[in-house]
């Protein structure tokens, strides 16, 4: 998009009359990430608003066609950062569904309890800056505290705080140990009484509610025609999650609710993501107590998995199966097809639609970003709001820059 | 939520065969997932009647396939639509070829206003015109660019854009 700024196409000369246009981003601490916003002002009420995005297209999807499907692992969770081990989850969800590979009962419930983990993660962050964005410091200091020790959690398993690379085509790359279960059942402790502090401190905040109800609002019909998904579809009435539409991983076993509002507005979407962490430590809670033993890769399909590194360095067996994984010209069988799979991310429906070849890596990789399809609503909530209800709603969507421009 | 068993499974099919007996349809299931492939003529006229007929009232994703390198295949691009019923639950996949250098398909934002983001990345990446688009542009990457980088025959390092891009200084912008 070229630098100068845009006029807005649906308006008449006449109507142009004493309307002033504000650049918004691509930096501004707001945007979170580097987006930008054209709009169109009427004295402080927004006309209309056009993104320009893309300031941070990387090529993953090209990528996606080079690399294998366990090393393309550590690319999608650079997508939305901010729930790095949901990305990786959804892409192995995706690669096992097209190879019809089934999970072991513990390897589906370490990536339930991730999944849920990941979802809280998330959330703290969304709603934290939400609030940090509308003047509320403090909250977001409780919401911070809390994911810390998420990342904690995240490093126990696997080494990594941050960018995790944790799935495998089948598996997992190390089974969890007992001090992690130990993190876990803490953290299960510990997080109702730092959930109730942040509670306290927002949901019923005079200012935070005066700011985000009636703002930014999507109606039903909208969400559903513009592709809405997750919490900001469920903000605005729509009874879909796909962890109960379309059960996968060990979602079946648990006992949940789906979290809904009617509103539309910013408030909603907040509340939606509040109610969603209580459920989601739900899950959490009754799947650790009941995590079952056994294999992390499912012997049934013989050696696809990525066999431990000490049977790697200490076994002619273990290598020659290291081997017969990690070559190019060898690795594991997939049928030449396409399909379309999807999971029930944080920030809404991450789906994965993969063309195979026949060969070791994908034909075409692509990623159905929620945040994508959230942040192209964005003019229509923004419509006649005021200019400081922009960061508002951009907070209650949660657009990921990384993710929207991929 | 219960399923509306009316629309599961290949109902869906036999709804959208006997509403359009003149698009030919080509069907076909892969581990539960109902794909169909139309015409890219008659594309428009299908996507009405599955939202219209078979409730698809969501659009959740449109993407390109170059089948450039693609062992056995006729055709040059695979364009994805993939359909969802949001009370019922379904899902559908329907696929049309396109061949150079007629690119040119109906845009699909009439049906589904959803579609606008979409195609404009498509038609970025693919090169894909989508005719009748409202606001029909490049979504991600820069208007000066001039290649369409997820084509095949585009290399992955790039055709060294980066380094040629216009460089703007503050006293100039």
């Amino acid at each position: 998009m070229p630098l100068e700024l845009l006029d807005s196409p649906g308006l008449l000369e006449n109507q142009k009359e004493g309307l002033w246009t504000l650049n918004f981003g691509p930096q501004h601490p707001a945007t979170h990430t580097t987006l930008r916003l054209v709009l169109q002002l009427d004295g402080e009420t927004v006309i209309d608003a056009e993104p320009d995005i893309g300031f941070l297209h990387s090529g993953f999807e090209k990528l996606g066609e080079s690399l294998d499907f366990n090393q393309y692992v550590t690319i999608v969770d650079r997508m939305n950062y901010i729930s790095p081990l949901a990305n990786e989850i959804a892409w192995h969800h995706s690669v096992e569904a097209l190879m019809g590979i089934e999970l072991t009962p513990r390897c589906k419930y370490i990536r339930t309890i991730f999944a849920e983990l990941m979802r809280i993660h998330d959330h703290l962050l969304c709603t934290g800056t939400c609030v940090l964005d509308l003047g509320g410091a403090t909250a977001f200091m409780y919401a911070f505290n809390e994911r810390e020790y998420i990342y904690e959690i995240c490093e126990r398993a696997s080494g990594q705080r941050f960018h995790t690379s944790y799935t495998r085509v089948g598996g997992l790359l190390y089974d969890v140990t007992d001090d992690w279960i130990a993190m876990v059942r803490k953290f299960c402790r510990n997080f109702p009484k730092a959930y109730a502090d942040f509670a306290g401190l927002v949901m019923k905040n005079r200012i935070f509610i005066e700011r985000t109800r009636g703002v930014g609002v999507l109606t039903k019909e909208d969400a559903i025609a513009g592709g809405a998904t997750g919490p900001v579809a469920r903000a605005s009435g729509v009874t879909r999650d796909l962890r109960i539409d379309e059960p996968y991983l060990a979602y079946n076993d648990f006992d949940f609710d789906i979290c809904c509002a009617k509103a539309g507005d910013c408030y909603s979407r907040f509340q939606v993501r509040m109610m969603e962490m209580e459920q989601s430590l739900k899950i959490i809670e009754q799947a650790i107590e009941n995590l079952p033993s056994g294999p992390i890769y499912n012997e049934a399909h013989g050696k696809t998995g990525i066999p431990d590194k000490t049977e790697v360095y200490r076994s002619i067996e273990g290598l020659i199966h290291h081997f017969e994984n990690i070559m190019p010209n060898r690795q594991m069988n997939v049928p030449v097809e396409s399909f379309y799979a999807a999971t029930e991310s944080p920030n809404g429906e991450l789906g994965y639609y993969i063309v195979s070849d026949g060969n070791f890596r994908a034909y075409r990789a692509r990623t159905r970003p929620p945040s994508l399809l959230h942040f192209a609503l964005f003019p229509k909530m923004i419509r006649n709001c005021m200019l400081s209800d922009v960061v508002a709603v951009l907070g209650s969507i949660n657009i990921i820059a990384a993710e929207l421009d991929r | 939520m219960t399923l509306d068993n009316s629309t599961v499974g290949s109902d869906v099919q036999a709804r959208l065969q006997a509403s359009l007996p003149d698009v030919a349809q080509t069907w076909s299931t892969f581990q539960g997932q109902e794909r169909v492939v139309v015409p890219a003529s008659q594309i428009l006229q299908f996507l009405k009647v599955c939202r219209d007929v078979a409730g698809f009232d969501q659009l959740t994703d449109l993407t390109c396939v170059d089948l450039l390198e693609m062992q056995g295949a006729v055709d040059r691009f695979e364009l994805v639509y993939c359909l969802l019923s949001v009370d019922a639950g379904t899902r559908l996949i329907v696929k049309t070829y396109l061949n150079e250098p007629n690119l040119t398909v109906p845009t699909a934002t009439q049906v589904w206003f959803g579609a606008d983001w979409l195609e404009r990345e498509v038609y970025d990446m693919f090169g894909i015109v989508f005719e009748g688009h409202p606001n029909f542009k490049r979504l991600l990457l820069p208007d000066e660019f001039v290649s369409f980088p997820l084509r095949k025959d585009y290399p992955q390092q790039g055709r060294g854009e980066r380094h040629n891009f216009p460089i703007i200084t503050r006293s100039k912008s």
